[in-house]
């Protein structure tokens, strides 16, 4: 490994270009499983479809999203960091970042931004490898933060208004037909989330991808996604999303709000309409805020639901660690292939995030949650309390 | 640059409650207009049937669901159009 050289040579760069463009599907796929809960909690938890259906409808529609629109690929990275210091080691790293956080949040069962986990995680390693002026800090604010802060608020503003409308509507209705009807409605406006998903969230990896590719010199710093970019990009959001956090989808359809059918029409739409809103709009922010604050809004549109501040608010405070704690694990990952230098460097980070990822993984299934118990009552934490616990309560 | 796109806010506040609580209403009127009718009113109050088999509340929850049905269409269809701009 000594006899490496500093700066990888042509071979050592085009195996980097493999390393980064791999991790990054990895990462995409990491944002599939983590955000189908976005779409599909609220559906699961009124049994308007089953877990497996769920997950399967949301798949699907996730690849058709990833090919709807292509407005924002590209843009996610290179409009937050200055694109002539980040090299190929950066992006990996940076990913690095966004997979740990990623991981570590869906053990938890906490639903965060896998959009934040990436921003974060590239701005990281861009300031261990290049500092401050590297980092286009008024754009992460006004095009990140801001919108971070503003988007679950109005997603809470429309899907408390929508809760509010169709419960009035509908109010001479039995308890029965309405909540028939409305978990027809949800199959639609739960479809309509993913779709909005696929779209949005794929595309993001799609820029990194791109970015990867610009900064290697295979693509002009002008080109749009490849056409085997945004293949592959869909088919691994789509397979993640098919897999299921099934964590997360437990705490934002059992955990945050008891859920009735038209109060899971009423958030999905809610959260359809801002994503799908927003991003033709040019903002390509978090579902996981939307979704999030269209729940709670649900909870307060109707009288008598109660919405579990706790929580929210754990949820919150991981909302703000997100961005500085992918960011701390991404400029970590720069620095170690810095010291260790050239290809190698970048096989150690890779080798590390794999053995975390595999703890994580063996982690969870100690207290596991799947299309099984992903419905049970909710008794203060991810993991549903054992069946035998279950009966002697 | 400034920090807020207030103009951009406003929009997404207003074509929001239109599409995300705008839409789902016109739903659930649909729906109601579908329960009208002597299926539901003999059914009990533990009744999930929704069709009440009144043949004009059946036609108003046609008529809505249409309408949800074209601007769900019509969404997806700008979303397509702003996403690929060769293909205006």
């Amino acid at each position: 490994m000594a006899c490496l050289p500093e700066q990888p040579g042509p071979v050592g760069k085009d195996l980097i270009l493999v390393l980064v463009v791999v991790t990054a599907l990895g990462f995409d796929f990491t944002n599939g499983f983590h955000d189908t809960g976005n779409a599909m909690a609220t559906s699961i938890a009124t049994k308007a479809l089953s877990p497996r259906v769920a997950v399967g409808l949301s798949g699907i529609l996730n690849l058709v999203g990833a090919f709807l629109s292509l407005s924002v690929a590209a843009t996610i990275a290179s409009g937050l960091v200055d694109t002539h210091i980040v090299t190929l080691t950066v992006v990996f790293a940076g990913l690095a970042g966004g997979i740990t956080w990623n991981l570590l949040t869906w053990l938890l069962g906490i639903p965060s931004s896998s959009s934040h986990a990436l921003i974060g995680g590239v701005i990281g390693s861009t300031l261990a490898a290049a500092g401050g002026h590297a980092v286009l800090w008024h754009n992460l604010v006004a095009k990140v933060i801001i919108p971070a802060g503003l988007s679950p608020i109005i997603a809470a503003l429309v899907a408390a208004t929508g809760t509010w409308l169709l419960y009035r509507i509908s109010r001479s209705m039995t308890a029965g037909a309405r909540g028939h009807g409305f978990r027809i409605g949800q199959i639609g406006s739960a479809s309509m989330v993913s779709l909005a998903h696929g779209t949005n969230d794929a595309q993001k990896t799609m820029g990194v991808i791109t970015l990867a590719l610009i900064v290697n010199g295979t693509v002009p710093s002008n080109a749009t996604a490849p056409f085997w970019v945004v293949l592959s990009c869909a088919l691994a959001i789509s397979l993640g999303t098919y897999l299921g956090g099934w964590r997360v989808i437990r705490t934002l359809g059992k955990g945050l709000v008891e859920i009735e059918a038209p109060q899971g029409m009423a958030a999905e739409s809610a959260s359809a309409a801002v994503i799908l809103l927003s991003s033709s709009f040019g903002y390509s922010l978090s579902t996981t805020h939307v979704a999030t604050g269209s729940i709670i809004g649900t909870g307060l549109g109707k009288r008598g639901a109660e919405v579990r501040w706790n929580v929210a608010g754990r949820m919150a405070t991981a909302w703000l660690f997100t961005l500085p704690s992918a960011a701390v694990v991404g400029a970590g990952g720069e620095a170690l292939a810095h010291v260790i230098g050239g290809t190698a460097g970048v096989i150690v980070d890779l080798v590390i995030l794999v053995a975390l990822a595999t703890f994580i993984y063996i982690r969870s299934r100690a207290t596991k949650v799947d299309h099984n118990n992903v419905n049970d009552e909710w008794t203060g934490s991810v993991a549903p309390a054992e069946p035998e616990h279950a009966a002697a309560a | 640059m400034s920090w807020i796109n207030l103009d951009a806010i406003w929009k997404i506040v207003v074509f929001g409650l239109l599409a995300g609580a705008g839409l789902p209403a016109l739903f659930s009127l649909g729906l109601l207009a579908l329960s009208q009718g002597p299926k539901t009113a003999n059914a009990g109050p533990d009744s999930d049937v929704v069709v009440g088999g009144n043949p004009a509340g059946l036609a108003a929850a046609v008529v809505a669901f249409l309408i949800v049905l074209a601007a769900v269409g019509w969404a997806i269809y700008e979303v397509y159009q702003i996403g690929h701009p060769a293909a205006k």
